[in-house]
């Protein structure tokens, strides 16, 4: 027997405004493709290229708790302040971050990261000596890749010393329009 | 031997939704299955959290849906038995509502739960269920003055 869609999103919605759940997700589209978008009590814990929920799901519990819904009231916030991002009436997130569950030099940089502004760029180098520790631009390297929360906390904005952008987790086209959108190329 | 974990909710909603709305229509009639549906996995997610480990989990679920078919037939039987009320006083608020609001009109009884048992905002309990903040309002008082005009008679 099928759960009538009307049913099931009227589930959703009650579990949500009755805040039941740990993690509610959907998917948010954008001009850069949709996103799978995750919220938990703690506020915005990811932002994947990547729309299949299989593979996050697991992460998501083990981080926030087993209640792990598909919600879309529960992202309502951050797809406003993405859309707005998107139409560029938005240089800036107010959103709240869930940076649980992260390693004590991933998080530093990620604070530190937060600070590049709308429009410019940095290098891996730069961001390296602004937590103190000069030589380890490759390790920061690895944290951009491994962002959780790309688009807000912008890993687009990091590029190599020598101006190259590198990589990107959701591939250097994303990374491309990203920059373009903010006019920093 | 490692305890199976406990999966993400959704798939476990995923997995068990048909049976337990089939289970529900089978005991209720469709219409009454959807309010009961919504009810059993409200309370499987307010349970979800202290489960121990994901084993069972389908009988866990079904055991849910038969109880809130139970309660469902039972409060919309007209003779309820009044001294079930308030026997056990550390039952959360919105089950003792749920024998309070036996026999209510579903929308009525619906917002009268989730307004004083679940302490929702009208806002909330319009998206819920699907109708405008007001219409809310109205069925949660009326629902109010009809258990008062019974409670007093």
């Amino acid at each position: 027997m099928t759960v009538s869609p009307d049913l099931d999103r009227r589930f959703r919605e009650a579990a949500a405004s009755l805040d039941l759940v740990d993690v509610g997700f959907d998917v948010v589209e954008s001009p850069i493709g949709d996103l799978f978008v995750a919220v938990s009590d703690r506020g915005l814990a990811e932002i994947s290229f990547d729309t299949r929920a299989e593979d996050q799901l697991e992460l998501l519990a083990r981080i926030a708790g087993p209640r792990v819904l598909r919600a879309p009231r529960a992202v309502d916030l951050a797809r406003r302040e993405l859309d707005e991002y998107f139409t560029g009436r938005r240089r800036s997130f107010d959103l709240t971050l869930d940076l649980r569950a992260m390693p004590e030099f991933t998080v530093s940089v990620l604070r530190e990261l937060a600070h590049v502004p709308y429009g410019e760029t940095t290098t891996y180098g730069e961001l390296a000596a602004r937590v103190g520790r000069p030589r380890a631009a490759r390790a920061v390297g690895t944290v951009m890749n491994r962002n959780r929360i790309p688009i807000v906390l912008p890993c687009h904005r990091v590029v190599g010393s020598t101006g190259d952008l590198v990589g990107y987790g959701g591939g250097l086209d994303r990374k491309i329009a990203l920059l373009e959108l903010e006019g920093a190329r | 031997m490692e305890a199976v974990a406990v999966p993400p909710f959704e798939r476990f909603y995923a997995e068990h939704r048909s049976e337990v709305l089939r289970l529900l229509r089978r005991k209720l009639g469709r219409e009454r299955a959807e309010d009961a549906f919504q009810e059993t996995f409200l309370r499987a997610l307010q349970a979800y959290r202290r489960l121990e480990h994901g084993e069972h989990l389908r009988a866990w679920v079904l055991t849910i849906a038969r109880n809130v078919a139970v309660d469902t037939v039972r409060r919309t039987r007209p003779q309820a038995e009044p001294e079930e009320i308030g026997t056990e006083d550390r039952r959360p608020a919105y089950e003792e509502l749920a024998s309070l609001t036996d026999g209510l009109p579903p929308k009525e009884r619906a917002a009268v739960v989730l307004r004083f048992g679940y302490d929702l905002s009208y806002e909330q309990i319009a998206t819920a269920l699907d109708s405008s903040e007001d219409a809310a309002r109205q069925a949660a008082s009326t629902g109010v003055r009809r258990i008062r005009r019974r409670i007093s008679s």
